[in-house]
């Protein structure tokens, strides 16, 4: 876990515990700072404290233990409209009885602005996320992609310098989801704010962030950028909650250096890049990426090891193949492939070896 | 289905227009749903819509003065009541046949009660008159045509002469006396041949006879009478009414009846607001006898405090239920319907029980010494009773759409307002509220309607000031019997609520009702 607890932090959670009930935590000794700019998003399982988090910052929720900080001033008894604070729900929660104009001009006036400014502002806010021509609509006559625009707009509308968004592009069809990704992206960084975004989709997660914080169980897994945290999961539950995952399970036999030597439940003998296992004898769950399985003997350096694999499923996807291998008793095991000229399309029933690069195999906790 | 490239309508696949094939699809489906209905329509029908129909026919209708003294009325229509103080002479023989058929059939005391909404007196007078109309010295006439021929007194030769065209026209009031006598008979189940005849009659034949109509050719027993006539000791007809109540010397009674001789009258409806309709035309009441104007005043006054008060209590209970876990919200509900498994009456009575001033509360104030046990406080038989009582028995009716248009509005919104800067004031109020508004709508116009037309609260605990104008219809229809006024009022109750209502649909806008 990455603590970069830091004067300049300009969002800070630091021991936050969190319960509803008195018995169970929801929220398990969260520590999370974020700089000014950073685009942070929390990503996790439902019921995995993430909400409850964003729910804290936002002032909807108190902390049951812990401080909360934004700007250096600790807010746990600041109300929540006097936080500053802009957020954008799951469902919009445009008000329905005004115009979108109306809404996006709500909180200027009970900031009390002038008409003229509010006008400006709102103005320059609907231009911004290019529905200029929507001002005299009402919310039920957009469409869901022009609400969950507005929604953004409105969030922005008074210049807060931190934006929470709620799984905000929950509710879209996929195309439209992928496009505001950018949109909202692109909106967050030319205006310098900062942002902390909650989902569950971690394609999301990972396009749009500058850091993602995998929660589970209340805590958070690993925070990293999205490569690092695709590439080097820290721990069984982010490997195979990011992307797709291919895991073997064994005990460990030695660690020299870099190199972990793991006896597979199956007998087969394979070397891991050791991240969580310290010591010979310990259970461990090793880790591929589907798209690291080398089927070429050739690329392989000479001394990797091979595992035997019989095919049992060849899918045809277009820009891929996705293989389904039964490797080591694991009938799960999946492997892509470009789909390049030179490549071999599998059939069912036909053996073949597979391997890989000893540090793209990480050996986890088990 | 259809070929969408030729011209002409669009046809279906087997060439009809597919308008038509579609409205066949559709017809079966319509039956349907008019069979479901259909039991239900008709009860209301016949249970509802008519009774209310023939109840506001009521208002306005009034047969009784023209079906009960027809040959009056029609005198009577040609008389200019400021010309004379009397109505012409030809009143009293024809107020004499219609007076004597009313008492046979017992009709005069109904049309007397009529009468007396409109001029007090004409009751007793009616009544009075009834009971003289019998005894009037007229036998006078009798004794004399048996004096002349035996034969006058048997019914049946009454029947042969009566069936003689010539003589008919000869002796027209005769005629039309018989006539009138003959029905009643009729409808007694009585033979005209073997029943007595009736002063009334010897009475018409005088006076047709003392007209010296031509009687040549006629009977002989008639040209004997025409020809003694003349000597004939006379009654005056008009003496034996005055005989028999002075007031028919009254020309405001004789006003009275040719003001309300008409089959259709305002009257009902004049009275209902406080005015009348006298000879001269319509006017004011005295300011004394001025009393469902106020009533009308009073009832909206106090079923829109009672609304209000509905609105204000109600609004926060909605509140906590909508916004509390469905479970809790479910039991709290349960206490809100709970009035509802309890008798009306019960209820009211309650009331009493609580607000009387050696009642319960007063008990408690002055055990508190907060009251002087002297100076007890009046909380009941009045206003104050009333509007207690009802916003209790109506407030659930503001609660249930109150809850279910607020368990429709997310609490999202509010979260909403707050994060973009408003405090719980505005947030409530520039976003919650409206929003809620289409549930006060309805359960306003639910709690309005209802008490407007309110009764058996009022009429416990209301006393004499706390009483609304449904009492008063009450009051009308089973006590006073004029079920003319109680239909006036009645409709006028019921347009006030249409135009509430349009007015409602005007400002808020009846779409914005929502009941969940």
């Amino acid at each position: 876990m990455a603590e970069t607890q830091s004067s300049d932090a300009f969002v800070a959670f630091e021991r936050v515990q969190k319960s509803y009930d008195g018995e169970t935590l929801v929220v398990k000794d969260l520590n999370l700072s974020l700089p000014k700019g950073e685009f942070l998003t929390m990503l996790g399982p439902s019921g995995s404290g993430k909400t409850t988090c964003l729910m804290m910052l936002a002032g909807f929720e108190t902390a049951t233990h812990g401080e909360i900080t934004l700007d250096g001033r600790p807010i746990n008894n600041i109300p929540p409209h006097k936080r500053g604070i802009g957020m954008v729900f799951q469902n919009y929660a445009l008000f329905p009885h005004m115009t979108v104009a109306e809404n996006l001009s709500f909180p200027l006036e009970v900031r009390k602005m002038g008409k003229s400014e509010r006008e400006e502002k709102v103005k320059r806010a609907l231009d911004m996320v290019q529905m200029g021509a929507f001002g005299g609509r009402r919310p039920a006559q957009l469409s869901g992609g022009q609400q969950q625009r507005i929604a953004l707009a409105r969030a922005l509308v008074f210049e807060p310098e931190l934006v929470l968004m709620d799984e905000p592009l929950g509710a879209l069809d996929k195309q439209l989801r992928e496009h505001m990704q950018f949109e909202i992206k692109r909106i967050a960084d030319s205006l310098g704010i900062t942002v902390v975004y909650v989902t569950h989709d971690q394609t999301e997660a990972l396009t749009m962030s500058d850091r993602v914080a995998v929660f589970n169980d209340g805590r958070i897994q690993q925070l990293a950028p999205p490569d690092v945290l695709y590439e080097s999961p820290e721990n069984s539950f982010v490997a195979q909650f990011i992307g797709e995952n291919n895991t073997l399970e064994g005990v460990v036999q030695e660690i020299r250096g870099d190199i972990a030597t793991v006896r597979l439940d199956g007998g087969e003998v394979i070397d891991c890049k050791p991240v969580n296992v310290t010591e010979p004898g310990q259970r461990t769950r090793v880790s591929i990426r589907p798209e690291r399985v080398e089927t070429n003997k050739e690329r392989l350096s000479p001394d990797a090891h091979l595992l035997k694999a019989e095919v049992l499923e060849f899918i045809y996807m277009g820009d891929i193949f996705r293989t389904r291998l039964k490797v080591a008793g694991n009938e799960d095991f999946v492997i892509k492939t470009r789909n390049a000229p030179d490549q071999q399309r599998m059939t069912p029933g036909q053996m073949i070896e597979i391997g890989w690069l000893p540090e793209d195999c990480r050996a986890l906790d088990a | 289905m259809s070929d969408a490239t030729q011209d002409g309508p669009m046809l279906a696949a087997d060439g009809t227009p597919l308008k038509r094939s579609l409205n066949r699809a559709l017809r079966r489906q319509k039956l349907r749903a008019l069979m479901l209905i259909a039991p239900l329509l008709i009860f209301v029908l016949i249970t509802f819509i008519a009774p209310i129909a023939d109840m506001l026919f009521r208002s306005v209708e009034n047969d009784i003065v023209a079906d009960t003294l027809p040959e009056t009325v029609e005198v009577l229509a040609d008389w200019d009541h400021t010309a004379s103080d009397l109505p012409p002479d030809a009143i009293w023989p024809a107020f004499y046949t219609d007076m004597f058929f009313a008492e046979e059939k017992k009709l005069h005391t109904r049309l007397g009660t009529r009468l007396n909404y409109e001029l007090t007196g004409v009751s007793s007078l009616f009544r009075k008159t009834g009971r003289a109309v019998g005894r009037f010295d007229t036998d006078t006439y009798t004794d004399q045509f048996t004096d002349l021929d035996e034969s006058w007194e048997d019914p049946a030769s009454w029947v042969t002469m009566m069936e003689d065209d010539a003589t008919r026209e000869a002796l027209p009031m005769t005629a039309s006396a018989w006539d009138r006598w003959t029905a009643y008979l009729d409808t007694e189940g009585d033979d005209p041949a073997e029943e007595d005849i009736e002063d009334l009659l010897f009475t018409m034949l005088y006076l047709d006879l003392a007209a010296q109509p031509p009687v040549s050719g006629l009977s002989e027993r008639i040209q004997q009478a025409a020809a003694a006539v003349p000597s004939f000791e006379t009654v005056d007809l008009q003496a034996q009414f005055l005989d028999a109540d002075e007031d028919w010397a009254d020309p405001q009674v004789w006003r009275v009846i040719q003001t309300y001789a008409p089959r259709y009258t305002p009257g009902y409806f004049l009275n209902a607001v406080d005015m009348q309709l006298t000879p001269e035309g319509v006017e004011m009441r005295p300011d004394n006898e001025r009393i469902y104007g106020i009533l009308f005043k009073r009832t909206i006054f106090m079923s829109v405090t009672i609304t209000l008060s509905c609105i204000l209590l109600g609004y926060p209970v909605a509140w906590i239920l909508a916004n509390l876990p469905m479970r809790t919200a479910n039991l709290l509900m349960i206490l809100v319907l709970l009035p509802f498994w309890t008798s009306l009456l019960v209820r009211t009575s309650a009331w009493k029980v609580l607000l009387q001033q050696q009642g319960v509360i007063n008990d408690i104030l002055v055990w508190l010494r907060l009251v002087d046990d002297g100076n007890r406080l009046i909380m009941m038989n009045n206003q104050f009773g009333t509007i207690v009582a009802m916003t209790h028995i109506l407030l659930p009716f503001m609660i249930l759409p109150l809850y279910s248009v607020m368990q429709t509005i997310p609490p999202t919104y509010l979260r909403a307002a707050k994060s973009l800067g408003a405090t719980n004031w505005t947030a409530f109020w520039r976003v919650y509220f409206p929003q809620s508004v289409p549930g006060i709508g309805a359960g306003s116009i639910l709690v309005f309607i209802l008490a407007i037309g309110y009764y058996i609260t009022p009429e416990i605990v209301g006393g004499t000031t706390g009483t609304f104008i449904s009492n008063r219809i009450a009051y009308h229809i089973s006590s006073s019997l004029n079920w003319g006024l109680a239909a006036a009022l009645g409709t006028i109750l019921l347009a006030v609520v249409l135009l509430l209502y349009w007015v409602y649909d005007r400002i808020v806008g009846i779409d914005n009702v929502k009941l969940g």
